[in-house]
């Protein structure tokens, strides 16, 4: 059972997928005015403490970041820097995603400048929280609960410091010049809109008008230079790269097939994978099949990357659109080509809106640590209970029509098919097929697609056998040791809790 | 003295599905286990039990053993505690783990042999998965790519494999050492259902006779009936010119192999993608193959990552009568298969002769024609086999003169 109370507010435990269905009206930040800001324009301001400071920063105050210079990121260690020197305690951390170069935030968790962090969590934070050693309790929401939290003011922004590429003096900022620039900045929208200060940070000040303005200056209070906002070679993602390991390249091949023979994949879908190893050897196994048949795929959501883009130069796809590149020749792609789109995370996946993205996408590659015998997904936690991953967009996209997991039937004997997840990120009524090296499962609800599967020579099998093959290979395991007390919550799309992760014992 | 201490297995930033193992004997003080795994939570209590049970097994009541265990499932965990006890003590007790159902298969003299996929025998990292890449054979090398020193724990680990890693239907295949030490594996091997033993650095008849003895005599032991194939490879001038007389050495023998690193080396020329220098090698032994009814299986193309070129070279050894070729990455398997298979046209004249020939025999004519030309029966022949194959690789039915009597006929 989830507890109904996190950090002291109460929450709402999940009601089932659609049920829960909230009242009442947006939230809104303080209305301002611009007779407190100069007439010039010019908001720049000496450094990042200074603008704290004016913004007033003080004791349990939330702050937050986006996640586009990911493991390059300079600026968000500073925030906490800064805070440290001027005493203050308790903040709450609202990053976009978190990654291992924000180590250095586990001395401002352990001296208690930071109360908790309430977002993904990556390797080191991860451990830390897992074992229990953080004041509040984590809160972890996919990219699309974030701003739905924000939006809705169950989380209320004080200050955001939003890292720009370049910005001009009045705080319009994007990220397709300058040296750290990153494509995008898709996931700073809500922040710059709900918050109750603004801060921009750049290491590239450029004349008025800075065009696009991604960042809308008319939201931004302050704008501090400094040397450098990121370092480019981190900026990129690790993992955009297609698999050179037979056993993935033989899962992406499985999964392409699959598309193909179940008719799921056609001319004119829409389709989404992620930037990691196998899904992008599954995006360029598609191209292909879209090469050979004449077909384009019409849209094609990102995270982009040099695969994607290669697409839309060669035809097989009409336009990209984007909330975060992956990869250099994405950032350079958006830049100078008029069919790839920037497009705010606000809204593609935002589920307290009108509608969004996610529900159109036809092909949905996604992965996950684990997923059990009733198809839920676990993307947040590994099999010895630690915390180690965000769920970056993961719920969010499970609601596209064809939700495919290729996924390793075990990793160096860990098996991946479990009787329960360690943490439920994904109900399993919205996941529909696992393709694993060994065979592939089709959700039971989805009868449609048995019935098309009926006659083919892929190695369709139930997800109950699949897991007694690992099982035979792996060996019968036992089941971590986890205490009772909670220390993570993680929501689903609408706010509700689906699970908590309880803290490890070694 | 005798030592005290010894070690086996892998260990290593980059090991996967190993582990290494440290025992060192003492004289009082009971079983001693330290663990460090990767996998501790979930496998951590199973591992201690089986540490436990094989130490026990071999009777050592004083010892501390430590493992460091990056992922190994248990039988690669067995074979390595074996190998360490194996140093230290002198026994001939085998710890055997089941022997599981689906290994329970065997293979035909004369089955396909595109491909058989080479994994070392000292590294269980590849062995898990690689009988889903499909290959015709999967071979366990305790040769080249097992080092002099690890030999002994190289065997243990091929023999838990053959008994309880499912290869999913590939020929079981093993290389065994050069003489004298590849008739010590046998002993690992032959009572453990391997299929087919490759002999490497073969050179004479003889050696094939002394290879047999020793499989009988093992056999004997374990009541096994049915025998063991042999591939001996050929990989030096000697063995070339007497590949003849090996190819006939025994009814057993079901395929020659050329292993063309040795034998440029051997010829003291290089070996190139061209592969001119081993022209004469490789047609003498397809011939020598032929005159014996036997398969005549192509050298490895080493570079796993030109696959346009790999199929090019497949295409010049399937032309010079070779039936498979061997694979050092599973990616290659795919690649071999489909050059090595027949092509479409080849398939269509061949359903042309076949059913004229047939024709002709159902209606009592001696002699077979297609249009207004004669057919030899060597061609048929070479049609019949075509066919064979395409039905073999699922690539025609068996019901395939049905369809095409009615496509004449439309």
């Amino acid at each position: 059972m989830v507890p109904t109370e996190i950090n002291g507010e109460e929450v709402i435990p999940f009601q089932g997928v659609g049920k829960h269905k909230p009242t009442g009206r947006k939230y809104a930040p303080p209305i301002p005015t611009a007779i407190d800001y100069p007439d010039d324009g010019n908001k720049v301001i000496g450094t990042l403490k200074e603008a704290l400071q004016k913004c007033g920063l003080k004791d349990g105050m939330t702050i937050s970041t986006h996640h586009h210079l990911r493991n390059g990121d300079l600026v968000s260690n500073t925030i906490f820097d800064a805070a440290a020197e001027m005493g203050v305690k308790d903040l709450v951390w609202f990053p976009s995603a978190s990654f291992p170069c924000h180590e250095p935030v586990i001395k401002y968790l352990e001296d208690g400048t930071v109360n908790r962090i309430e977002g993904s969590m990556n390797g080191p934070l991860g451990k830390f929280v897992s074992q229990g050693k953080m004041k509040g309790t984590a809160v972890l929401r996919s990219h699309g609960g974030r701003v739905q939290a924000i939006q809705d003011g169950e989380v209320k922004i004080d200050i955001a410091v939003l890292a720009a590429p370049s910005s001009d003096f009045f705080g319009n900022g994007n990220a397709s010049s300058g040296p750290s620039a990153c494509g995008v900045l898709g996931y700073a929208t809500t922040d710059f809109m709900y918050a109750d200060k603004v801060i921009v940070v750049t290491d590239n000040l450029v004349d008025f008008p800075n065009m696009p303005m991604e960042i809308q200056g008319n939201y931004v209070d302050f704008v501090v230079v400094i040397d450098k906002i990121g370092i480019p070679e981190k900026i990129v993602s690790g993992t955009t790269q297609i698999t050179k390991s037979p056993d993935r390249l033989l899962i992406a091949e499985l999964t392409a097939q699959f598309l193909q023979e179940s008719e799921i994949l056609k001319d004119g879908c829409y389709m989404q994978a992620g930037a990691g190893g196998t899904s992008l050897a599954i995006g360029h196994y598609i191209h292909q099949i879209l090469k050979e048949k004449g077909w384009k795929s019409k849209l094609g959501f990102g995270g982009s990357t040099k695969y994607m883009v290669q697409m839309l130069e060669e035809g097989t796809m009409e336009h990209i659109m984007d909330a975060q590149a992956f990869d250099l020749d994405a950032v350079a792609s958006i830049a100078n080509n008029k069919n790839h789109h920037q497009f705010p995370v606000f809204n593609a996946y935002n589920h307290h809106s009108k509608g969004n993205l996610t529900s159109m996408m036809d092909i949905m590659i996604l992965g996950a640590t684990e997923v059990d015998v009733n198809f839920n997904g676990n993307v947040a936690t590994h099999s010895d209970g630690y915390l180690l991953h965000g769920i970056g967009g993961w719920q969010n996209c499970l609601h596209a029509k064809n939700v495919i997991l290729p996924i390793p039937l075990f990793r160096d004997r860990i098996p991946v098919i479990k009787d329960e997840v360690t943490t439920i990120c994904g109900p399993g009524e919205m996941i529909d097929i696992i393709v694993t090296e060994r065979g592939i499962a089709i959700n039971p609800r989805r009868t449609d697609l048995i019935e098309k599967m009926k006659n083919s020579s892929l190695p369709v099998k139930t997800i109950e056998e699949l897991k007694a093959e690992a099982e035979a290979i792996c060996g019968p395991s036992q089941k971590p040791t986890i205490s009772d007390e909670v220390v993570a919550a993680i929501k689903w799309v609408d706010g509700t809790v689906i699970d908590v992760v309880r803290k490890v014992i070694d | 003295m005798s030592p005290k201490i010894a070690t086996a297995g892998n260990t290593g930033k980059k090991i996967r599905s190993d582990c290494f193992v440290t025992l060192e004997l003492k004289d009082k003080g009971g079983i001693q286990i330290e663990q460090k795994s990767k996998v501790e939570v979930l496998y951590g209590k199973a591992n201690i039990e089986l540490c436990k049970d094989v130490l026990s097994f071999y009777g050592i009541e004083n010892a501390q053993l430590t493992l460091d265990d990056k992922g190994a499932v248990s039988l690669i965990i067995a074979a390595r505690i074996e190998a360490v006890v194996k140093q230290l003590i002198d026994t001939d007790k085998e710890y055997l783990l089941d022997f599981i159902e689906e290994n329970k298969y065997f293979s035909e003299k004369d089955q396909l042999r595109f491909s058989r996929l080479y994994l070392p025998g000292n590294s269980p990292s590849m062995m898990l998965n690689a009988g889903i890449h499909d290959p015709n054979g999967i071979i366990l090398d305790l040769e080249d790519s097992v080092a002099f020193d690890r030999k002994k724990e190289a065997q243990l680990v091929v023999r838990n494999a053959l008994r309880g890693i499912n290869f999913y239907g590939a020929e079981r295949m093993v290389r065994i050492n050069q003489f004298p030490m590849g008739l010590e594996d046998l002993k690992y091997l032959v009572p453990h259902n391997v299929h087919m033993l490759l002999v490497p650095k073969c050179e004479g008849a003889e050696q094939i006779k002394e290879l047999e003895e020793k499989i009988v005599e093992i056999q004997k032991q374990h009541n096994i009936e049915r025998p063991v194939l042999l591939m001996p490879i050929i990989e030096s001038a000697l063995g070339v010119e007497k590949s003849f007389e090996i190819a006939t050495s025994s009814e057993n023998v079901v395929a020659l192999a050329i292993g063309l690193e040795d034998y440029t080396a051997d010829l003291g020329t290089r070996r190139t993608n061209e592969a001119i220098e081993s022209f004469y090698a490789r047609t003498r032994i397809v011939n020598a193959c032929k005159a014996a009814s036997i398969q005549a299986i192509d050298s490895v193309f080493s570079d796993v990552g030109d696959m346009d070129a790999l199929r090019e070279n497949v295409k010049v050894s399937k032309g010079l009568g070779f039936e498979g070729m061997g694979c050092i990455h599973p990616r290659q398997i795919k690649v071999i298969h489909e050059s090595f298979a027949p092509e479409t046209v080849e398939i269509e004249k061949a359903k042309k002769i076949v059913n004229a020939f047939i024709d002709a025999t159902e209606r009592g004519l001696g002699v077979v024609s297609l249009g207004t030309k004669m057919i030899d029966p060597p061609v048929v022949k070479r049609a019949e086999t075509t066919i064979n194959l395409a039905i073999n690789l699922g690539l025609i039915s068996e019901n395939w003169r049905e369809d095409f009597l009615n496509e004449q006929a439309s």
